[in-house]
């Protein structure tokens, strides 16, 4: 019950964030509106049970990639003088409609069958079992490191070619 | 409860990509997109207790991409900046033909 | 063949180096060719400055005074390799195919043999292999394009020795024997199209040999487009092969035939006549004969293999291998049997009337080609491919000797600068005494044209006749046919009057040929006639050995039951009827299919009037021709005598068959052209389709408008499509559809 009750609490904070950071005109204001959602949202992974994910949410993204995104606005000096950039009344009003189908059908996806959303249903059990066998790193550890190792291995190419690519671009001289 | 998860995931899914197309700021249209991949994110979270571990997983390996995403994409803003020291997308119509 | 040969082999027969025979020519066509490539850039003529048809001993003391920026002549070998090699691989195959030859005699019934090498069309149903028939008929005209090839090799390369395409030429020569060693070792009608098709190129390859005169080139157009009609011709016939039996492999056709396709049936001789409609195109038949004279363009020794002696009779080849099919159709053959002696007679009024000496043997060759199918067409297989072989012997030589006398002539010429044509009868007269050999060797070859014992083409000729006269009595099969419902016998009567008539002609013009070009005064000129000499001795002695062949080459089979002709019997090389005896295998099932529907066509008799009729015909048409014209008095080369009579300019204009068809072919063909390419083409194609790109551009246009290259625009187009496939993937199509 008391879960209930901060899931809700939690989720309006994270709707109310992701508004804000959309709808404020200061880039810096919606960098920090968006951490406030990345925060609202670490606290419901932590209510669902995935302990790691909150923690890596707030480590990864709420404080590097978020500090980066803040680093590029100050160095872009993007924060006094910006301009207006919404677009006109027309485009809010289709953006806004297109979003509210776009919740409609997700919706209706969602709401349709919840019991077995992917055909196969392990139950909250199967994973409580595994945190508390081997702890919230090593549940998901095991699988990363054995069944997707492969594709742990191309992730950490593909972040590595990320940081040249990030070099090669960003520099003034190549 | 599970359908409340889905149901907060799908809003701020539909909040983030509202925001990418009303947006003409690059980099605001970039956390949009986080926003969006959040709301994914938690969509996985709240299905791996239903489907397996394996939920979680790719969350990591979501968020290990979406670092690599944020580098280079600001990396291309910055080297946009340089050229037409805006990052308003109506000045980068390169797109066009 | 003989008895004599005959070592005690077994009965087997495994063919020795099958491959090679064609694979040799081949290898001299790469290597000449890639002299030729290499011999191009010491070329010191300037485009303009090379003319004159035959020109062999012209070009290059003509041209003292053009800059020669590369060394003006090519190095020595560009020249010695090919006289090596091109003639050096005609005789090499030769060779094998001798070893074959002899090899085969001892094998018995052991034939077809099939050298299958690899899959070339596994297409479905359609299997179609590279792979060679080795049988009697193939082997026969393997030694035939090998062995006259060689010696016209060898005669090429005296008669080419001055020319700069030298390489280039014996690159041709080689790969024109290449093909038609394919031609007739294929064991398919594709594989035979193949070498069909290939000869073509070659034939028009050589005839614009010389393609810096207009003339000549326009001469190989003509040969490669008429050759195309009958190709089409031949194409249908495959199809219909295709389409009906399933296979087009020789063997396999030949027996399903009789089984499949219903005798004298609507298919067969619809196959039969599309066959011959590809046979006359490349045989110059009626209608399709009129490249034939052009090809004369090209050097004379390629006239001797390709346009008399091998490409040519490669129509015959065609019916009579698909004998077994032209048995089924009996009013398709007669129409073979008619169009051949219509061909013979028609060819050889032309050539009464001929001044050029390269052009009465080009009507010459036509004729006798007609004689051939005439033969096949009465169903007298053996008998078409004996005339074959002969007039590849006599032919041959005569191109030769006419080469020779050509060769002469143009020394005789260039040595007093003439502008006069080498070529015209007008201008030459009394050439025996300077030229002996080809004089003697020429004579033979005539005699044997005409039909005079014991010379080849007595023997050749006299069996078609005989055939022809016996048909017409009603004693072959084919004669039980009918073609427009008149009997096969009264056709075969008609033939035979007409062959007649044309071997009284063909011995009437050679006659001719021979008084103007041999006898009387010398019309050449007081200061060239010194000039004129006997050919070197690599033109010499083919010309003796095709005159040993012209000869001789009747006792291959000499019939035994004809008199007069039988009186040759003792010294029939190979027995009595060993052509016949040999070819027996590949003619049986032509004649079993036409026993097996043919209700007891009786035994054919020989009585003796039709033999001695043809010696009266033979020596009658020479000793007119003697009496009649007077070689003293010809007129002036281009200036045509003062035709008394209609029908002598008629003749001389070759029938206006040209003219008729420019009239009635080209010139409809280039009217449709010119309405296809001025409205169709340029007003409905291309303006349909400059509509669709302008239609496309205005589309574009308005597409372009889209594309603002604002990334929100895009993303929405994103959204927009994201949400209707979800729609779609969670079934709201249907959910709409439904409520």
């Amino acid at each position: 019950m008391l879960t209930d009750i901060l899931f809700f609490f939690f989720a309006g904070i994270a709707i109310f964030c992701g508004i804000m950071v959309v709808t404020r005109r200061n880039p810096v204001a919606s960098a920090l509106w968006l951490i406030g959602t990345f925060f609202a949202l670490a606290a419901i992974y932590t209510l669902i049970g995935a302990f790691f994910i909150g923690v890596i949410q707030i480590l990864v993204y709420a404080g590097a990639i978020m500090v980066l995104f803040l680093f590029v606005i100050m160095l872009l000096n993007l924060g006094n003088d910006y301009q207006p950039d919404l677009r006109s009344r027309a485009w809010m009003i289709t953006a806004g409609g297109s979003g509210l189908v776009l919740l409609a059908i997700l919706g209706r996806v969602f709401a349709a069958d919840t019991t077995a959303p992917l055909g196969r249903l392990t139950g909250p059990e199967a994973v409580a079992t595994q945190v508390a066998e081997y702890g919230a790193v090593g549940a998901i550890a095991r699988p990363m490191y054995t069944d997707y190792m492969i594709v742990l291995q191309v992730t950490g190419l593909l972040l590595l070619v990320a940081v040249v690519g990030a070099v090669m671009l960003a520099k003034r001289r190549v | 409860m599970l359908t409340y998860y889905l149901g907060l995931s799908a809003i701020l899914f539909s909040i983030g990509v509202a925001g990418v197309i009303v947006r003409r700021n690059a980099i605001i249209m970039f956390m949009c997109i986080e926003l969006m991949l959040n709301a994914v994110n938690l969509s996985f979270i709240a299905l791996s207790p239903y489907a397996g571990i394996e939920g979680q997983v790719f969350v990591f390996f979501v968020i290990a991409v979406a670092a690599a995403e944020a580098a280079v994409g600001l990396a291309i803003i910055i080297a946009l900046f340089r050229h037409v020291e805006s990052v308003d997308v109506r000045n980068f119509s390169l797109l066009r033909w | 063949m003989g008895d004599g040969i005959v070592n005690g082999a077994a009965a087997g027969f495994s063919p020795f180096l099958l491959g090679w025979i064609v694979l040799l020519p081949l290898i001299g066509f790469l290597v000449n060719g890639a002299v030729a490539i290499a011999a191009r850039r010491y070329k010191p003529v300037p485009l303009a400055a090379a003319s004159e048809e035959e020109d062999v001993a012209h070009r290059h003391e003509e041209h003292p005074a053009t800059p020669e920026p590369i060394p003006a002549t090519p190095p020595a070998w560009t020249k010695s390799l090919p006289t090596f090699v091109a003639p050096g691989v005609i005789a090499l195959a030769f060779a094998i195919a001798l070893v074959n030859f002899f090899r085969m005699l001892g094998a018995g019934d052991a034939l077809p043999v099939i050298e299958r090498y690899w899959s070339w069309m596994p297409v479905g149903d359609l299997q179609v292999d590279v792979a060679f028939q080795l049988d009697q008929l193939s082997m026969l005209m393997t030694l035939i394009i090998t062995g006259v090839g060689a010696l016209i090799h060898v005669f090429s390369v005296g008669y080419m020795k001055k020319d700069e395409g030298y390489a280039r030429y014996f690159a041709y020569l080689n790969l024109f024997v290449f093909f038609m060693l394919i031609l007739v070792l294929g064991s398919s009608f594709p594989l035979m199209f193949v070498g069909w098709e290939g000869v073509g190129l070659c034939s028009y390859l050589l005839i614009g040999f010389w393609f810096r005169e207009k003339a000549n080139a326009d001469a190989g157009k003509k040969a490669f487009i008429v050759n195309r009609i009958g190709d089409f011709g031949f194409l249908i016939a495959m199809f219909l092969i295709f389409a009906h039996l399933g296979t087009l492999n020789f063997v396999e056709v030949f027996a399903a035939a009789p089984e499949q396709l219903a005798f004298g049936g609507a298919v067969v001789t619809a196959i039969c006549l599309f066959l011959f409609l590809g046979a006359t195109g490349k045989s110059a038949q009626i209608p399709l004969f009129v490249w034939l004279p052009d090809a004369m363009a090209g050097p004379t020794p390629v006239s001797a293999l390709i346009h008399a002696a091998t490409m040519v009779t490669a129509g015959v080849y065609l019916i009579v291998r698909s004998s077994v099919l032209f048995a089924m159709a009996p009013s398709a053959s007669l129409v073979v049997g008619l169009i051949g002696a219509l061909t013979a007679i028609f060819a050889a009024t032309i050539a009464l009337k001929q001044w050029d000496i390269k052009k009465v043997l080009a009507y010459s060759t036509v004729s006798q080609l007609g004689f051939m199918f005439a033969a096949v067409g009465i169903g007298a297989y053996v008998a078409g491919v004996f005339h074959l072989m002969t007039h590849a012997f006599f032919k041959a030589l005569l191109f030769l000797g006419a080469g020779a006398v050509i060769h002469a002539m143009h020394s005789a010429l260039h040595a007093t600068h003439s502008p006069r044509d080498a070529q015209d009868m007008r201008n030459m007269g009394g050439m025996r005494r300077w030229m002996p050999w080809t004089f003697g060797t020429m004579g033979v070859a005539t005699l044997a044209i005409a039909g005079i014992p014991p010379f080849s083409g007595f023997f050749s000729k006299d069996e078609i006749l005989g055939y022809a006269w016996s048909g017409a009595r009603g004693e072959l099969p084919i004669s039980q046919g009918s073609l427009f419902g008149v009997g096969g016998e009264v056709w075969m009567l008609l033939i035979g009057v007409l062959l007649a008539a044309a071997a009284l002609l063909t011995a009437f013009y050679m006659g001719r040929m021979m008084l103007y070009t041999f006898f009387g005064p010398n019309r050449t000129g007081e200061a060239e006639s010194p000039h004129l000499h006997e050919v070197g001795a690599s033109m010499k002695w083919p010309l003796v050995v095709l005159g040993v062949l012209s000869l001789i080459g009747g006792l291959f089979q000499v019939e035994a039951d004809v008199p007069i002709v039988n009186w040759f019997a003792a010294v029939a090389i190979g027995g009595p009827d060993a052509l016949y005896n040999f070819l027996a295998p590949v003619t049986a099932p032509a004649a079993a299919v036409m026993a097996q529907n043919i209700p007891a066509a009786t035994v054919a008799t020989h009585p003796a009037w039709p033999v001695l009729l043809a010696i009266v015909i033979g020596a009658g048409g020479l000793l007119l021709a003697w009496y009649l014209l007077k070689p003293a008095a010809l007129g002036v080369e281009g200036e045509e005598p003062d035709y008394r009579r209609a029908w002598e300019r008629i003749l001389h204009d070759k029938w206006y068959v040209d003219e008729a068809y420019d009239r009635g072919v080209v010139r409809p063909v280039v009217a449709l052209s010119g309405f296809f390419a001025r409205v169709l083409d340029r007003r409905l194609i291309d303006g349909t389709v400059d509509w669709m790109g302008r239609a496309a551009q205005s589309v574009g246009m308005v597409g372009a408008r889209v594309q603002s290259g604002h990334v929100n625009t895009y993303a929405f187009v994103l959204v927009v499509g994201a949400v209707l496939a979800l729609f779609w993937f969670s079934g709201g199509f249907a959910w709409l559809a439904a409520s």
